[in-house]
Parts: C-alpha cells; sequence; structure tokens
C-alpha cells in the first residue's frame, strides 16, 4: 500500500476526530471564561464549619507517629493527646467522637496540608509563631501544651549540660522550629556543630539510635516520648538546658472565624472541666444536678452558649463524655511516658498556666 | 505498489495555490485549529492562575519572591561554597543545587563507567563473570530505588562511632560519620597546578587535532602519548613548582566528638552516590550490551580480514556503530539518574528539593518554592539533553 493509498484511508476517521476534538474545544472555549469571570466560591470563603458538618466527618492533621501525642494503636486505631482534641471537636460538632478521619503529616507536609484544605484542623504538636500566624494563613486556637527545646544524648557521652555539645553531629528534623531554634542558640552561644537532616521522625531518630548523631534535638515533650519508645531509655539522658519557648496548638487556616472559636473554646472546655471538677465519670450527674451558675452555663442547662458557638448547647457534656477533661487527657496519653504537668498544670497550682477563659 | 513510492515525480511539491478565506481550504483550516488550540491553553493557563491568585488572597497566604533575600536561618550539613545559618535563602537554595550537581556529575561519570563494565561482562565468553554481571544486572533492576537507599544509609550507620574509627590505612579514617581522607593543606600553588592542568587539557586537544589533521595529509599515525605526559603532569608540576611547591598535608585528627580537618565525605552523600550509581549502572550495563550485539559478527570479521588490531577494530569499528543504539537511551538514564537525586530527602542528603522543601515550609510559600524545584530540574535536564543530542550528532555516522 503506498503511502499515498493510506492517506485516502485515513481522510474519513481524521474528519471525524477533528471534528469531535472541534465540539469539545468549543464547549471549553464557551465555559471557560465564565468560569475565570466568577472564580469558584473559594473554599476559604465560605464556612469550613459547615463543609465539615455537610460531609459528615472532620479530618484531622496529626503527626505520622510521636508516642503520647498521636500514634495508631495495635489495632490501627490513632490515640493520643492531639488525637484527643480531633475527638473532641467531633464529639462538639457531631456528638460523636468517632466521626474523624486522621491523615498523617510529616513537619514538612503540614502546612501544605491545611492551606490547602486537605485537613480541616491541624493537631500536630504546632508551635504558635508570628509568621505562622500571619504569612502562612494560618490561625492558632489556642495553647493546649507549653513545651520548650532541648536536647538527648546518649548518657556514656558524658555530656553534662547543652553548651558541651560543641563540635557536636545533632540530628534535627527540618521545617521545625526546632532547626532555626537551634541555629540561633549556636549562634549566640559560640557552638558549632554537623547538623543530620531527615524528614521522616522515624528515620531519623534511628540515625540518632545508631550513633550517627550524638545528640537529638526536638521539643521536650517530643525527647520524652522518644526516650521512652527506646529499647533502653536509661542510656539516653534529656539534657536541662531548655533552648526556646515552644507554645504548641490546634490551628486551622485562615477564614472561617465560627471554626477558630469553637476550637479554642473546645480547649477552654477541656481546662474548664478540670477547673470546676466536671470529669468523664461525673459529667452526667453534674449536668443534671449541679447547682453552681458556671457548671449550668457550660454545661447546657442556661444560657445557650453552645448555640452562639453554632453547635448544641449540651456540647460540653458531649466532649466531656468523648475524652475526659484537659486532666485526665493528660494523665491518659503523657503522664504514662514520663512528662509531668509542670507549666501545663491548672494556673490555680504554683507555676501552672494552663487558664480557661469564663463561660458566660 | 513499492515502486510509486519511490518514483521521485510523486514527490514534486504541488503548484502553490493562493490562499483562499473558505473553510473548503486546507491551509485556513489549520490555522483555524491551531489558532483555536493556542486560545484553549492560554484560556486554561489565564483561569488557573487567576484561580491561584484569587484563593492566596482570600488566605491571606504571602505571594513573591521576596523572601529569597531574608535570613534563612537553616543548618545545612554540607555545603561547596561558603555558607552559616546567616546566610540568606538564595544562598541556600545554592547550595542546595550545587549538592544536587554534586552527586548527579559524579554519579553519572562513575555509573556510565560501572555499566560499560558489566555490560561487557555479561557478554564475556569466561561462564561465571557473564553470569555475576547477569545476576548485577537482575537484582539492582528489579529492587526500588528508595529501598536500595535506605540499605546503603542503614549499612554505612552500622560502621563503628568516631572513637572506634577503621583506620585501614594511616591518615584514613571511616566512621559512622563517614569517610575521612588527609588532604593537600591548599595554597596557592595548587590553585596554580589545578589551572595549568584545565590549560594542558585544552592544549592537548588542540595538539591531538593538529596531529589528525598531518594524518590525513600524509597518512602517517603520530603518537600523542609524549605530548599528553607534558600537557597533563609537566605543565601542573612547572606552575605547582613555581607556586612555591607547597606539600603541607592537613591530616584528619579526633577532636572532641568528630574528626576534624582533612576532607570528608558524608555518609547521606556516600549513600546517595552508590545507591545512584549502582542502580542507573544496571540499566546502563544493558544498553551497552545492547548496542554491542546491534553490530553484526560480520563487521568484527571483515574488519579483522583487514588485519586490523582489536584495538582498533573496537575503536574505529564497532564503536561508532554501537554507540548510535547506546547514546539515545544513555541520556534518559543520565536523566533519570539526576532527578533520581531528589530521592535524597529519604537520608538526609540536602539537596535542592530537601533545602526547598524546608523553605517552602518556614515561608509558606509552596507555589514559589515548587516552582523553584521545577526550574532547577528542568534546567539541569534541558542542559543534559541538549549536550547529549550534540554529542549524538557529532557520533553519528554519516550516512548515505
Amino acid at each position: 500500500m503506498s503511502f499515498r493509498e493510506i492517506e485516502m484511508t485515513l481522510q474519513p476517521l481524521r474528519r471525524a476526530t477533528i471534528g469531535v476534538l472541534g465540539a469539545v474545544a468549543m464547549t471549553a472555549l464557551g465555559v471557560l471564561p465564565a468560569a475565570a469571570q466568577a472564580p469558584a466560591p473559594a473554599p476559604a470563603g465560605a464556612s469550613i464549619l459547615d463543609a465539615i458538618k455537610a460531609r459528615g466527618t472532620l479530618v484531622c492533621g496529626t503527626n505520622t507517629g510521636l508516642a503520647g501525642f498521636a500514634q495508631p494503636d495495635s489495632q490501627g486505631v490513632w490515640r493520643g493527646f492531639d488525637v484527643e482534641y480531633c475527638r473532641a471537636l467531633a464529639a462538639a460538632i457531631f456528638n460523636d467522637p468517632n466521626k474523624v478521619r486522621y491523615v498523617p503529616t510529616t513537619a514538612q507536609s503540614r502546612f501544605t496540608a491545611l492551606q490547602s484544605g486537605e485537613v480541616d484542623i491541624l493537631a500536630r504538636n504546632t508551635t504558635w509563631t508570628l509568621s505562622r500566624d500571619t504569612s502562612l494563613g494560618l490561625d492558632f486556637a489556642a495553647v493546649n501544651f507549653f513545651d520548650g527545646q532541648g536536647f538527648m544524648v546518649k548518657a556514656s557521652a558524658g555530656v553534662k549540660t547543652a553548651k558541651e555539645l560543641s563540635g557536636a553531629t545533632i540530628c534535627v528534623q527540618p521545617g521545625t522550629t526546632t532547626e532555626q531554634n537551634l541555629t540561633d542558640w549556636a549562634r549566640a552561644n559560640n557552638v558549632q556543630f554537623t547538623p543530620v537532616v531527615i524528614e521522616r521522625l522515624e528515620e531519623l531518630v534511628s540515625a540518632y539510635a545508631s550513633n550517627r548523631c550524638d545528640a537529638f534535638t526536638t521539643d521536650v515533650s517530643g525527647l520524652a516520648a522518644t526516650r521512652a519508645s527506646q529499647p533502653n531509655p536509661a542510656e539516653h539522658l534529656i539534657l536541662p538546658d531548655v533552648i526556646s519557648k515552644e507554645p504548641l496548638g490546634p490551628l486551622i487556616r485562615h477564614g472561617d472565624q465560627r471554626l477558630v472559636d469553637l476550637v479554642r473554646w473546645t480547649h477552654y472546655a477541656l481546662v474548664a472541666a478540670e477547673e470546676l471538677g466536671v470529669n468523664q465519670a461525673n459529667v452526667a450527674q453534674m449536668a443534671a444536678s449541679d447547682t453552681r451558675p458556671e457548671v449550668q452555663r457550660m454545661l447546657g442547662k442556661n444560657g445557650g452558649l453552645g448555640q452562639m458557638l453554632g453547635v448544641s448547647n449540651d456540647w460540653v457534656v458531649n466532649v466531656i463524655k468523648a475524652t475526659g477533661n484537659y486532666g485526665e487527657i493528660f494523665a491518659r496519653h503523657l503522664q504514662p511516658i514520663g512528662i509531668q504537668r509542670g507549666p501545663n498544670a491548672l494556673w490555680t497550682t504554683p507555676g501552672g498556666q494552663q487558664y480557661a477563659m469564663p463561660f458566660r | 505498489m513499492s515502486q510509486s513510492a519511490t518514483d521521485p515525480r510523486q514527490f514534486r511539491a504541488p503548484p502553490k495555490k493562493p490562499l483562499r478565506l473558505s473553510w473548503a481550504d486546507e491551509r485556513v483550516r489549520a490555522i483555524f485549529w491551531q489558532v483555536l488550540i493556542v486560545g484553549i491553553v492560554i484560556a486554561v493557563v489565564w483561569w488557573l492562575v487567576r484561580n491561584t491568585q484569587h484563593n492566596l488572597e482570600v488566605r491571606r497566604i504571602a505571594t513573591g519572591f521576596g523572601f529569597l533575600n531574608r535570613e534563612a536561618g537553616l543548618p545545612i550539613g554540607e555545603a561547596l561554597i561558603e555558607y552559616t545559618p546567616a546566610s540568606t535563602y538564595f544562598r541556600a537554595l545554592t547550595v542546595g543545587v550545587l549538592n544536587t550537581l554534586k552527586v548527579a556529575v559524579v554519579g553519572i561519570i562513575l555509573a556510565t563507567i560501572l555499566g560499560t563494565l558489566v555490560g561487557i561482562a555479561r557478554l564475556s565468553k569466561n561462564w561465571l563473570l557473564a553470569k555475576v554481571a547477569a545476576v548485577y544486572v537482575e537484582v539492582i533492576r528489579d529492587i526500588p530505588l528508595l529501598l536500595q537507599l535506605l540499605f546503603w544509609y542503614t549499612l554505612l550507620q552500622g560502621l563503628p562511632g568516631p572513637r572506634q574509627a577503621l583506620n585501614p590505612v594511616t591518615g584514613v579514617f571511616l566512621s559512622n560519620r563517614g569517610l575521612k581522607l588527609p588532604f593537600l593543606d591548599w595554597e596557592v600553588g595548587h590553585s596554580w597546578g589545578l589551572m595549568a592542568f584545565v590549560v594542558g587539557c585544552c592544549g592537548l586537544y588542540l595538539f591531538a587535532k593538529a596531529m589528525r589533521r598531518r594524518q590525513m595529509q600524509d597518512g602517517q599515525p603520530r603518537p600523542i602519548w609524549p605530548a599528553a605526559i607534558g600537557f597533563l603532569i609537566g605543565l601542573p608540576a612547572l606552575a605547582w613548582w613555581l607556586g612555591g611547591a607547597p606539600v603541607g598535608i592537613e591530616w584528619p585528627a579526633l577532636r572532641g566528638f568528630n574528626f576534624q580537618g582533612g576532607m570528608s565525605v558524608s555518609p547521606e552523600y556516600f549513600a546517595l552516590l552508590v545507591g545512584l550509581t549502582t542502580y542507573t549502572a544496571g540499566f546502563i550495563a544493558e544498553i551497552v550490551r545492547a548496542g554491542i550485539l546491534a553490530v553484526a559478527q560480520g563487521q568484527w570479521e571483515a574488519a579483522q580480514a583487514l588485519g586490523l588490531r582489536p584495538g582498533v577494530v573496537l575503536r574505529q569499528i564497532v564503536l561508532p556503530q554501537a554507540l548510535r543504539v547506546i547514546v539515545p537511551p544513555m541520556t534518559s538514564q543520565f536523566l533519570n539518574l539526576t532527578k533520581n537525586s531528589s530521592l535524597a530527602v529519604a537520608i538526609g542528603y540536602q539537596d535542592i528539593v530537601s533545602i526547598a522543601n524546608t523553605t517552602l515550609n518556614q515561608t509558606g510559600q509552596a507555589i514559589e518554592g515548587i516552582a523553584i524545584i521545577m526550574l532547577v530540574y528542568l534546567t539541569i535536564s534541558l542542559s543534559i539533553s541538549l549536550f547529549m543530542n550534540w554529542y549524538n550528532s557529532r557520533i553519528a555516522l554519516v550516512e548515505r
């Protein structure tokens, strides 16, 4: 068959293809300018809270696995301090703490996941800083854990304070405030160090464990969690130096003040419940019989506070039934791995900083 | 039927017809469709850009490249140029690009050498050698690269700590902190020698070209190795001697936690380099084998019958024909190796992806960060492609 003959046979086929392509192109051309004129109602402009309610589940960004804060158990169920905040919020919105889908995020991917709407809320031991609050377009709701950065070394290294680490190799996670605090601290104290920067926490900890690094640095709570998960915790020493302030808390993206309010007041509800002696066991009975006015307002007997937040008036009862109060959450997840209340005790105890705004 | 295709009269250009503004005119239709398609592409791009801008504004996320001049504050373990955490993001990203190039260039060279050796070994008449090469290729090709990188990295972490470092030769220390080698205590004389070496390479190239021209005229082959020794060894040595003949050597020594001084190769770089090299060499070996097998046995026999020595047969007869098959797929392998180097993030080698990721995380400007990564890889890949296409056209057989 000659070239020309092939050409002849293909002719009708080509016409048909052009016809179809043309039709598609015409449609696209007609639709596109209209779409461009009015960019679809931006998801950020609409209420994220309404979107969560319509979807029926809360999508919660968590750590990929940090003992005590967020880690799947042997059944694959997520457990931990941060996870309880997701459960509490789901209980407030849906009266069902299990309507949560967990999305593990790395230190580097977490903000992009939140900005792009892949997750509704980030409860992932994240430090509240000015630039994150502004130029990253995020809103921190509350501080649920006051932390600070420290160092962990092998007990056999004989190091007693952080300043003795000059010349050391230090393992650090990229994209964290930890990384920047470390360089700030090293410059201020004239400490030379070689960084080993690995994104996945598991790989980083294994590099530290196998002696690739002399020290591992992160928030003290994270150090305690890591130390607890080592085969022999006694081999590791957390140095007394705390080189930064790390206020950790849940956050959402800019654009929905109602959701910020709800997350913030869920945290205050957990703290206030501890202040007022309301816990998982007695919450139902307290709601029915406690006569203190603030308890009655908080647990929805009167005042209509829940409605003001856009949820049912007995939302705090649902939250406390699901997770217990702040002290119970802390005792359940963090005290077993050796983290003391310290600054996270109630403000009524000396040194405590957890303080709930009035339910009024 | 086939005569009609070869008949030159069939291919005479048709007479030019004036352009009629009608659907019946093929050229009018062609222009219409092209304008339409370009229009659609522009509209889609415009819509995407506008949509992105709008959403960034709504979420009040910062935009623009202003952050490049801000202080980075991120620690970088190994840098080819001076870097401190007080440097700017721009400098940090430059360090990342250089780190990517460092592993890509060295990786490409080593993978080509290793791959060629394995490819030839697989064709060897030695049964054991051929089978070992075959097993190497099959094993390496069938395991995901990420796993191989983690394997090498874990293996290196199994080395003893710096205090118990292996010390096979005086001054060479191998520990889980990397390989430490003694290195020249760099002085001006070394720089002179290095410059003289570069000049010598250029000189040797020109000299070889001139000799080749003379050979073309009178048919006499002229050895160039005496000149090569002069250009590549004599000239740098002379420059080094004129520069004061420095002989100082910096020895690595254990001070505090780590070795100080000398030259060091970090475990991260080494694991990445070994992983990329061995993985890509598996593919290159097959390409080389295919290239050699593509040259018909008759070519060898004919050349030998003419009395040419085996080396000359390989260089002048077989390789030019084999390279025609080898070079185009080789380009793809070089591009793969370069792009695979982005797996460095998994084992903590700070290449451009790792540093740009941290940058976009700290500044929150994901779109700019990803754009920078894309631009860097596009530039490197296009450069490799252009160079290989140039090389391909240079070595291509002149076909008549």
